[in-house]
């Protein structure tokens, strides 16, 4: 099988500070790949790079094995790579809809789109409505509900729901269970199910070993600036995946 | 990331519901409800869901307040209508600084602005012969360019909002007089030469209501940024750029560009108030409506927007700019000296914003 993500040789330095050296990953359809590395190990900067955030010195990235090159997130998101930052980037003060559709809002037909500009609100609240209820998110009377009334894992919720609604190939997650409580983790963890059911590939940034060692298929662990190696979670142990993150353990070699 | 562990630490006790078992399909785990409130939480989420209320109530409460302390006379056609006038400049001024306002900024420039446009239409007309029409269009322009200047400012030179409109306050304040020489433009020339420039100062009378068409056009400007700001992406960017500006560029906004064309469309607002305004006053003076910015500022604060971004509604804006209109109508009506009018506004803008502080907990 083809991977539908590839970065091949990425190097990144901030002035004398090597964040990334000849870093490789690979990507498959319909997978969950955890990323995980000690702080400093330069995954933030892997991520960045894959979502458009930073531009690398060198090395590339092929998306459905064409070469890619973008400068901004925006541009890596109409390729189809989305990102679920830790942030969630979502406007409390604006509706559910509106924060699905921010930046891409659907416009009325005929005139009153194409020359007064009007949305079409209500084909917004329907796909919004289908997008939610497809992750098993939402009961009906509430899409305009303001974001700012929602819990964290609702939040999460929506901002998934958008990465996967607009003809996405490759979601990123970036530490999507670190703000919230047990429960809310519980219902995050089930949601990267639901998308990867969908058949979307997930990249799961987080430091949480069991949260990564239940829900991704293979895990990617990066120290000094580049990828050690990538490991199955059936074969190997939580304790051993640290030993090779922190270099206290000689790793496999695949 | 404080805000959201707080949430969802009340979430843990407010939410019991938002659950979690694998595999379980019960309808009811998914639901996004409140929980239980007591009645002030209500009413504090209502006021959040509807931020017009507020200023709504003040207006009304202060219409019945003063129609007591100022008897009959308060209620005249005469004087409601008067009120409406009064208000007619600050509430187009009031209008544009909204736009600025729900983006976090704030514009101290907007009077300057404005008195700058009416100097150049009135300059171009009378003085040195240029048909009406062309000269209004030059004024319509330099306050579109006087917005956009300030938005340049801001976004090129990532200074906040405050500074650069003190600082362009002044340069325009310093052009108005250079171009000016300190001299105003008389109403009479202005009559023989460009009558048209009077036009929004024209009345027609309503069954004893006197309306100047500026006072129409005052509230066609507010209906038509309301559908702008509700009915369009634009309009919903202006909310999220004001809500967390990183949040909207990360959605894909390009908020700098944004940004401008935000400044420029408040300059645009704000030209055509110059037109308005000449209207008016009948003349064109260089130090008139040298407390508009602040004015302007009141009436979007009491008219319940957010000043820091993101909240708040035109509509509100209008009934700011209208309550401050009562107040100092009737304050005076009831023979209270200016300074009790001040005074009572200061009042008003204090107890607005504790308001607001108080709705927008809510969220946390």
């Amino acid at each position: 099988m083809e991977p539908i993500l590839v970065a091949k040789n990425l190097s990144k330095k901030y002035g004398k500070v090597v964040a990334l050296e000849s870093a490789n990953l690979e990507l498959y359809p319909g997978e969950v790949l955890g990323v995980i590395g000690d702080n400093g190990a330069g995954k933030s900067t892997l991520i960045k790079v894959l979502c458009g955030a930073v531009t690398p010195d060198s090395g590339e990235i092929l998306l459905d094995g064409k070469t890619v090159t973008f400068t901004s997130p925006i541009e890596a998101r109409t390729l189809g790579i989305e990102t679920v930052y830790q942030n969630l980037a979502l406007s409390p003060a604006l509706s559910i809809t509106d924060n699905m559709f921010l930046g891409r809002e659907i416009r009325q037909k005929g005139f009153m789109g194409k020359f007064l500009k009007f949305l079409d609100k209500k084909a917004m609240e329907d796909e919004a409505r289908k997008r939610l209820s497809e992750l098993g998110l939402l009961t009906i009377q509430n899409i305009n509900q303001l974001v700012e009334t929602l819990s964290g894992g609702q939040r999460q919720g929506v901002a998934v729901a958008r990465a996967t609604s607009f003809g996405t190939k490759v979601v990123i997650m970036d530490e999507p269970t670190a703000a919230l409580g047990v429960k809310e983790s519980r219902r995050v963890l089930e949601l990267i199910g639901e998308v990867r059911a969908r058949g979307i590939p997930i990249i799961l940034i987080s430091h949480n070993m069991p949260h990564v060692f239940e829900v991704a298929d293979r895990i990617h662990v990066h120290r000094l600036g580049t990828r050690l190696c990538v490991i199955d979670p059936k074969k190997y142990e939580m304790s051993d995946a640290v030993a090779f993150m922190t270099g206290a353990k000689e790793a496999p070699q695949s | 990331m404080n805000k959201i562990s707080d949430d969802i630490s009340k979430d843990l006790k407010d939410q019991p519901k938002f659950s979690s078992d694998i595999g379980e399909v019960d309808q009811e785990h998914h639901t996004f409800d409140i929980g239980e409130q007591s009645n002030l939480k209500k009413i504090q989420h209502f006021l959040h869901g509807n931020p017009t209320i507020v200023p709504v109530i003040i207006l009304v409460l202060s219409v019945i307040g003063f129609g007591f302390l100022a008897g009959g006379k308060f209620f005249s056609a005469f004087n409601l209508s008067l009120i409406v006038q009064q208000v007619t400049i600050v509430g187009i001024l009031a209008a544009a600084q909204t736009l600025i306002i729900l983006t976090a900024g704030i514009d101290l420039s907007v009077a300057a602005m404005m008195v700058l446009a009416s100097v150049f239409m009135g300059k171009l007309s009378v003085e040195m012969g240029i048909p009406t029409l062309p000269a209004i269009v030059v004024g319509l322009v330099s306050g579109v360019a006087t917005g956009a200047f300030n938005g340049l400012l801001v976004t090129r030179l990532k200074l906040p909002p405050f500074i650069v409109t003190l600082g362009t306050w002044n340069i325009f304040f310093a052009l108005v007089i250079f171009f000016t020489g300190s001299q105003s433009i008389r109403s009479s020339d202005i009559e023989i030469q460009a009558p048209l420039l009077h036009f929004w100062g024209e009345r027609i009378n309503l069954g004893g209501f006197v309306f100047t068409y500026g006072a129409f056009l005052m509230i066609g400007i507010f209906i038509f940024l309301w559908f702008l700001l509700n009915k369009t992406a634009w309009g919903r960017h202006v909310y999220a750029i004001g809500d967390d500006k990183e949040a909207a560029e990360l959605s894909g906004i390009r908020t700098d560009r944004m940004l401008v064309s935000i400044y420029a469309v408040a300059g645009l607002v704000i030209a055509i108030g110059a037109w308005v305004s000449i209207g008016r006053v009948g003349s064109v003076s260089p130090t008139s409506f040298y407390e508009g910015n602040l004015d302007s500022i009141t009436a979007v604060v009491i008219g319940g927007t957010s000043l820091f971004g993101g909240r708040g509604t035109i509509i509100g804006s209008l009934f700011g700019a209208l309550i401050v209109g009562v107040f100092s109508s009737g304050l005076s009506i009831a023979g209270l000296d200016v300074l009790w009018q001040r005074f009572a506004l200061g009042c008003l803008i204090i107890i607005a914003v504790g308001i607001d502080q108080w709705i927008r907990k809510v969220s946390n």
